[in-house]
């Protein structure tokens, strides 16, 4: 049980740094306190697995330090560190059977037999294995396996923080919404602090309290879900997050006015710009873009139907964007004017959000 | 509309069926036609049944040189596996060590089996050979061209020299080949290091592992070329093994009927023992 920050954390595959694509992770500062449900959120290759490995001891950062509490304990083995961790693919001991499996780290530690049997079956229990806990784990099938590696992940109680990297990608979906539900209430029941890493942004979303988005090796936000819904700090996690994901569009800023499609844009806040900026984007969500008597002339492109809702591409001077109505909506044909709901609409320069 | 008859694809297939003639199938049969009959040369045949088979059963000759063969396989199974995977566990798995070790690895393996007994042979000679001469210093007697215990000791170092590395690259291979996110696993979940062979390494290398006990039971049950060459299957018969015996009463005694009937024996024995170890080792496969 500890809090666990990272500072300065920086790290590289590459005995060599000439360009910041050489390193996987760069100048990461993060704290997450005791007891959360995080998640780690990024496309492939944006260095999430590398940071979890790096918590959990696996690798050693090039540069920075690793804290538990207010320990430094970058230099410690993965076992020093008492952690667990849990695979994207499945790992078990063909060898053993189920209940081998979960008790193996209770049992590497020294644990007593009756404590062993006991938190074994607890676990088992919780994930549904009891039936099959004398069987030989080879036999199992994938999902099988994959909640034995949670298992043996959960088993122990005492850990400062478990972690998952990508759990679910082996589980058919229908049983991917078991199992992501059973890992909440298995940390509202246990109360660990669980780090899950996933590119899958339901996931992240579903799971997590607060949810760090990754991109390129750095952190680009850090926020619950409702925020990074909201209020993207950049514009990589307006793409990433949301479906469709959001609406990022050049446009002009002249004496701190937002002008876009030759139309002055109200934004909640009054922009000041502070400094000189290559591109500047205005980014809205397809949640928030509205017809309307007035505004930005625009036209029709393509309606699909989704649903509950539906999707609508729209064109005006200022380029192609998407929005999302609701099925009952009737989507008009001319003089179409869109409205962007101004307390959702944000302005990027060089792709990092501009407050006043 | 007909098919036209067309009998030109049979051209095509003719080669297979005389390599496979010539080199399997009719070498075969003239060894099960010689182990029924008597023949005094010219091509003159008596039908004899089934006596060189009862007479090559109820051989002590036959006997002993089994017993040999039998003796000398455990004993190189028994060094060169858990040899080899030790070996295999501690060549390194990145880096520039990894060519080195592989191309010492494979070196014994590129030398012609009669060079091997050749070279053994000089090495262990007790006047001259480095390693005789330097044992005899040590105080410790050694002629392998007179005593029994230092010929088995010799062949059996040399079967070990030669033939361990191909138990290493096996081994070496079905390593390589798990997953890091298990030695990852385990050093999370705290296991030791006999653990992680136990339970991970040795499982994930059974197969490998398997077809290394095979390769090596065969070819040192078959083993003919480097004792003939080291010791002639001397002194005495100390380490005349089934083939070396084979070929004493074939091609030193001319008695081929015994030696076809001996011939079929051992075939089968090796197809057995092949069998046996196959369906022992695979037997859990099934259930995946």
């Amino acid at each position: 049980m500890s809090k666990i920050s990272l500072k300065n954390l920086s790290h590289s595959y590459l005995a060599k740094q000439n360009k910041d694509l050489d390193w996987a992770l760069r100048d990461i500062n993060l704290e997450w306190s005791d007891g959360g449900a995080y998640a780690l959120l990024g496309p492939s290759g944006c260095g999430k697995t590398t940071l979890l490995n790096i918590i959990s001891g696996l690798l050693k950062p090039t540069k920075g330090e690793v804290y538990f509490d207010d320990k430094k304990i970058t230099h410690l083995s993965p076992v020093e560190r008492n952690i667990a961790q849990v695979f994207q693919f499945p790992v078990i001991y063909d060898t053993m059977t189920v209940f081998d499996n979960l008790a193996f780290p209770l049992r590497n530690r020294g644990f007593s037999r009756d404590r062993i049997g006991a938190r074994v079956k607890e676990i088992a229990e919780m994930l549904d294995l009891s039936e099959t806990l004398y069987n030989r784990a080879s036999g199992l099938t994938a999902d099988g396996k994959q909640k034995i590696s949670l298992g043996r992940g959960l088993v122990r109680s005492d850990v400062n923080v478990i972690m998952f990297d990508e759990p679910l990608t082996v589980i058919d979906p229908h049983l991917k919404w078991i199992l992501r539900s059973k890992l909440k209430e298995l940390h509202q029941e246990i109360n660990r602090t669980m780090i899950y890493v996933t590119h899958d942004q339901t996931e992240a979303l579903t799971f997590a309290d607060q949810v760090v988005v990754m991109h390129e090796g750095k952190i680009v936000q850090k926020g619950t879900p409702v925020e990074l819904f909201e209020k993207p700090k950049h514009t990589f996690v307006g793409h990433f997050i949301g479906s469709p994901g959001m609406n990022i569009l050049s446009c002009d800023l002249k004496n701190d006015e937002v002008i876009f499609s030759k139309t002055k844009i109200e934004t909640e806040k009054k922009i000041k710009v502070k400094k000189n900026y290559l591109k500047t984007q205005i980014g809205v969500r397809p949640e928030f873009v509205n017809f309307s008597d007035s505004g930005i002339p625009a036209k029709v492109l393509k309606v699909s139907n989704a649903g509950r809702h539906q999707i609508v591409d729209v064109e005006c001077s200022g380029g192609k964007l998407k929005m999302i109505s609701s099925a009952a909506t009737n989507i008009p044909s001319e003089n179409v004017y869109l409205k962007f709901n101004s307390k959702y609409t944000h302005v990027y320069g060089d792709d990092w959000i501009i407050e006043e | 509309m007909g098919k036209t008859l067309n009998q030109k694809a049979w051209f095509f297939v003719l080669p297979v069926f005389i390599l496979v003639a010539f080199n399997a199938a009719i070498p075969l049969m003239t060894v099960v036609n010689y182990s029924f009959q008597e023949t005094f040369g010219d091509n003159v045949f008596f039908w004899e049944g089934t006596k060189w088979f009862k007479q090559i059963l109820r051989s002590e000759r036959f006997h002993a040189a089994l017993g040999r063969q039998f003796l000398f396989t455990s004993i190189i199974l028994i060094i060169q596996i858990p040899l080899g995977i030790a070996i295999a566990l501690s060549m390194p798995k990145k880096g520039p060590g990894v060519s080195i070790c592989l191309v010492l690895m494979s070196m014994p393996l590129l030398i012609p089996w009669n060079v091997v007994g050749a070279m053994w042979n000089i090495f262990a000679l007790p006047e001259i050979g480095f390693l005789g001469k330097a044992i005899n210093t040590l105080g410790i007697k050694y002629n392998f061209t007179q005593q029994p215990f230092a010929a088995w000791f010799t062949t059996i170092l040399m079967d070990v020299w030669h033939w361990t590395s191909l138990v290493v690259l096996l081994s070496y291979a079905g390593l390589c080949a798990i997953p890091d996110a298990y030695y990852q696993a385990a050093k999370i979940d705290g296991a030791s290091r006999w653990a992680v062979l136990r339970h991970i390494e040795l499982p994930k290398m059974k197969k490998v592992l398997t077809i290394a006990i095979l390769l090596r039971f065969m070819d040192s049950f078959m083993i003919y070329t480097e004792p003939f060459v080291l010791t002639g299957g001397g002194p005495g018969n100390a380490t005349a093994f089934l083939s070396i015996d084979l070929v004493k009463i074939a091609l030193g005694q001319f008695d081929l009927g015994p030696a076809a009937a001996m011939s079929l024996i051992y075939f089968f024995i090796v197809l057995l023992i092949c069998w046996v170890f196959y369906n022992l080792m695979m037997k859990n496969e099934g259930q995946k």
